[in-house]
């Protein structure tokens, strides 16, 4: 790791001495230690660190609730960590718009206490605590509902950026159907802090619905996992009719769930259907809106702990019997423990992974191979440090990485911000 | 390369049938749905494989020539409209459904294919594809693609950029990558489709375009409610999502429109000085309560009459009048000019009423039909050609309603995309920055300015390439240097 001569006096110049300090142990990305931690409060004051920074030749990390820190190949390089902690307002509600104006340093939880006061929301559920609005944008975040209503690239309709030399730029706004210009709001969905440092962003907002219910299905073979998960899809429940449809896989059994929300007799309609359907599959049962808040609660975590490997899998959904025979298959056979979670409706699945380095790596390689002959990706969202050394955490990128990279190279030249963290070690 | 040389060229790769070089042939493609602009191109081609539109645009960037590529030629603000000494890449025979996936909800087409083909595909499996643009009988999924096409059902379901998941694209250098997933979620890296779709067919050409295909809803209810003006039918259309319904469709119609539209489809609607028609739609349960619920609405704003359709012929003929409303005005006005603005619904009655005062101040009836749910306006400015001075007359007055859109807080374009009609526009939205940020992404696809040239942005970006017309060095050309 190179060190670089931090210009302290001039950021604090920026933000008023009390907003920069001193970096910790617990500030470092995937073991690089950067030097110091910035909070700017404004947008004016985030340009002026990105310009004192670019002149300088730092490095910058762009963190919010710092949950998905650990999401990335191992940076080349961190100076200084620009947390957006303190811009942290929500800018503008107009419930009879249903649209809403954020900083990007809003905790969701926050935003989503005070639009439950206006009956409404924002239509994702990710299920890392104290994300904020930014870092979901960032790491494109999702959660079970994204069955109903997309991943936050549907959901954002506006962005205000800060790029890496300063400059301050907005994209799309604040209506919800918009085609005036490019649509950079979907653009920084999913960069990871690469392409500049997200500050504003607005979004459009559901209402929130009256009453659920949860019905689930327990099943002890992978291929009966799938095949109710077709069954309900290409029943009468349309993506617009079901909220989520998740799966579990741990030990020998599954377990998977629908959610139903809506006023009380559709969603008592729907989950008496839902039953009729799955009942030649399993046993069935129905939980009620407390019961069912209990079960999802613990339903969306993701299947894995700290210092397991975390895997990402996206497959088309009908291939699901493969992915999860692929993982319990390569799992047993290199002596590696593995559970499961996803998303079965839209083709996401969640691999945690624990055992000895060696088995680890051999495990995500297999999968991968498969991946790659069926069509997909796997992405390792969560490794210790030693084994993201032993391998791309993006896996192989398609014949766009080329593009990527000029798109990189376009909005962020002196690879300012987070390099080496994003795909193809941009 | 002269045009001799070119049309040679284009000949070798699409055979002669292939290639369009006599002046009266080109002039059918010299605009498209916006008359206003006209340009002649120096060639027209029409390829039927995504290699031939490879092979095109690799000829069109090694001799720097721009190229346009153009739909069904519906698009409604000069999008596909040609560069003069360009070539203009017509993908009307590119019109083949290439697979349909009904396990994973995908149907993969060709840009040619049209709209409302993908529906009638998978209609017997229960499927249909949501986004429905009024000219969706004939517009093609590839300019669908290109604007970032709504309709009416977008409020519930979304625009053209929700449902497409995939692409395999041509670049501006001819060279071919696949974006978005299809049919996997989650490709990893930048959201490179995303900021594709709607780019105007300014980053590439879409060749295959995974489409997402949706379950039928299980049940479909639809009621025309008449009002005394469009304030009181403004006041339903907020209690009723304000008061937590989604519905698939919610159009407004004006008096002036309804007139136009009895006129020349006659769907029989009542005399009202404005109509709204709704539509719910989902599971039977649900539709059912809150179709009741919009019945109150509806009475509690003093709506003077409501019709509920009996069945699909009712429906049909419901959604007729409503398509029909730009075509209807030729019944009533000689000429027409469509306007296209957002403005967030709650400021609906406000900009409405600043129409009204702007259509008397500037003299020219305003016929107003829109997507009410999300304030998507489309006043239409009634004018005489003939009348010397009427014609600018009324593209003033249009230009001063998306000036009031912005004003509170709306978009200049929310369906027909800026193109060549609105570039002037775009200062008054964005600052210079914000387009210059923009064109960084027209940078990295199109470094060149080959593809569709003179589109969206008024001044544009020099990308760090020297300016003029680009020609590539001797010693590059020949493969020697990369970049020279």
């Amino acid at each position: 790791m190179q060190t670089q001569n931090v210009p302290t006096e001039g950021l604090q110049g920026i933000v008023g001495k009390e907003h920069v300090r001193e970096a910790s142990a617990e500030d470092a990305v995937d073991g690089v230690e950067p030097s110091l931690v910035v909070e700017p409060g404004t947008i004016e004051e985030t340009s002026e660190v990105m310009k004192l920074a670019s002149r300088e030749g730092l490095a910058v990390s762009v963190r919010g609730g710092g949950t998905k820190m650990g999401l990335g190949n191992p940076p080349r390089r961190v100076d200084l960590i620009l947390s957006t902690a303190r811009m942290d307002s929500m800018i503008e509600h107009v419930p009879g718009d249903q649209i809403v104006r954020v900083q990007a340093g809003l905790q969701l939880q926050d935003l989503q206490d005070n639009l439950a006061e206006s009956d409404q929301m924002l239509g994702v559920d990710p299920p890392e605590e104290g994300a904020t609005v930014g870092g979901i944008v960032a790491a494109n975040s999702s959660g079970p509902r994204r069955l109903r209503y997309g991943t936050i690239r549907d959901l954002i309709i506006g962005v205000k950026v800060v790029l890496a030399d300063g400059t301050v730029a907005k994209a799309g706004g604040k209506v919800v159907k918009n085609v005036a210009g490019y649509d950079l709001s979907k653009l920084f969905t999913g960069s990871l802090g690469t392409l500049g440092v997200i500050a504003e962003a607005n979004f459009r907002l559901h209402p929130i619905r009256e009453t659920a219910r949860t019905v689930f299905l327990e099943v002890d073979e992978h291929a009966k996992i799938a095949n109710a998960v077709q069954e309900l899809t290409h029943s009468s429940f349309s993506q617009f009719v079901l909220d989520a449809l998740e799966m579990r896989w741990e030990g020998d059994r599954g377990v998977i769930a629908a959610l139903f929300e809506g006023i009380e007799p559709a969603v008592e309609a729907q989950s008496s259907t839902a039953v009729e359907v799955l009942r030649s599959h399993g046993e069935t049962h129905i939980l009620g809106e407390d019961d069912g808040g209990e079960f999802w609660e613990r339903f969306a975590r993701r299947p894995w702990d700290a210092g397991d490997v975390g895997l990402k899998i996206g497959a088309p959904p009908s291939d699901l019997t493969a992915v999860l025979d692929s993982v319990v298959g390569a799992a047993d056979r290199a002596g590696v423990g593995a559970s499961l979670s996803g998303h079965a409706g839209t083709g996401v699945t969640f691999a945690g992974l624990s055992g000895g380095e060696e088995g680890l790596v051999e495990v995500v390689g297999e999968v991968r191979e498969i991946r790659l002959r069926r069509g997909g990706s796997v992405v390792v969202q969560e490794a210790p440090l030693a084994i993201k050394e032993k391998l791309d955490v993006w896996g192989s990128a398609g014949d766009y990485l080329g593009l990527t990279r000029r798109v990189k190279e376009k909005f962020d030249p002196g690879y300012t911000m987070n390099p080496g963290r994003f795909l193809g070690g941009i | 390369m002269d045009r001799g040389q070119l049309i040679e060229t284009m000949q070798e790769i699409l055979g002669p049938e292939g290639v369009i070089h006599k002046r009266e042939e080109l002039r059918t493609y010299e605009c498209d749905g916006l008359m206003n602009y006209r340009v002649i191109p120096d060639l027209v081609v029409l390829p039927e494989s995504a290699e031939q539109v490879q092979q095109i645009v690799k000829t069109c960037y090694d001799e720097g020539i721009p190229f346009v590529a153009r739909g069904s030629g519906t698009g409604l603000s000069g999008g596909a409209l040609p560069v003069e000494s360009g070539v203009l890449i017509v993908l009307t025979r590119l019109r083949r459904i290439l697979e349909v996936d009904i396990p994973n909800g995908r149907v993969v087409v060709e840009p040619g294919v049209i709209n409302v083909w993908v529906s009638q595909e998978v209609a017997d499996e229960g499927y249909y594809y949501a986004p429905d643009p009024a000219s969706q009988i004939v517009s093609s999924i590839g300019g669908n693609l290109a604007e970032n096409s709504g309709g009416v059902h977008c409020l519930k379901y979304g625009f053209t950029t929700n449902h497409v998941m995939g692409a395999e694209v041509v670049l501006p250098d001819g060279s071919v990558v696949h974006i978005g997933g299809g049919k996997s979620p989650d490709a990893p890296g930048y959201e490179l489709l995303g900021a594709f779709v709607g780019s105007e067919g300014t980053l590439g050409i879409a060749t295959k375009i995974t489409l997402r295909v949706l379950r039928q809803p299980e049940d479909v209810r639809t009621l025309l409610a008449a009002f005394k003006d469009t304030e009181e039918a403004g006041g339903a259309v907020s209690g009723i999502i304000g008061g937590g319904i989604v519905p698939a469709a919610i159009e407004m119609m004006d008096a002036l429109t309804i007139e136009a539209v009895e006129r020349q489809v006659s769907p029989g609607f009542p005399e009202a000085g404005a109509i709204l028609i709704v539509e719910l739609d989902g599971p039977e349960a649900e539709v059912e309560s809150q179709f009741d619920q919009v019945i109150k609405v509806c009475e509690d704003n003093d709506a003077s009459e409501i019709r509920i359709a009996e069945d699909d012929e009712e429906r049909a003929l419901f959604w007729k009048g409503r398509k029909a409303a730009f075509g209807a005005m030729g019944s009533i006005s000689n000429d027409y000019y469509v306007q296209d603005g957002v403005v967030p619904r709650t400021e609906l009655g406000a900009v409405l009423k600043k129409i009204a005062d702007l259509s008397e101040e500037y003299g020219l009836r305003v016929a107003n039909v829109f997507h009410a749910g999300d304030g998507n306006l489309h006043p239409l400015v009634l004018y005489d050609n003939d009348t010397p001075g009427e014609a600018d007359k009324a593209e003033e007055l249009a230009g001063e309603i998306v000036f009031a859109c912005l004003e509170h807080g709306g978009s200049l374009t929310g369906e027909h995309g800026i193109g060549r009609d609105k570039m002037k526009y775009m200062p008054q939205m964005f600052t210079a920055d914000d387009m210059d940020v923009m064109q960084l992404l027209r940078c990295a696809f199109d470094p060149h300015r080959i593809c569709n040239p003179g589109k969206i942005f008024p001044t544009p970006r020099l990308c760090g390439e020297r300016p003029g017309p680009f020609h590539m060095h001797p010693v590059q050309k020949a493969g020697l240097a990369e970049n020279f």
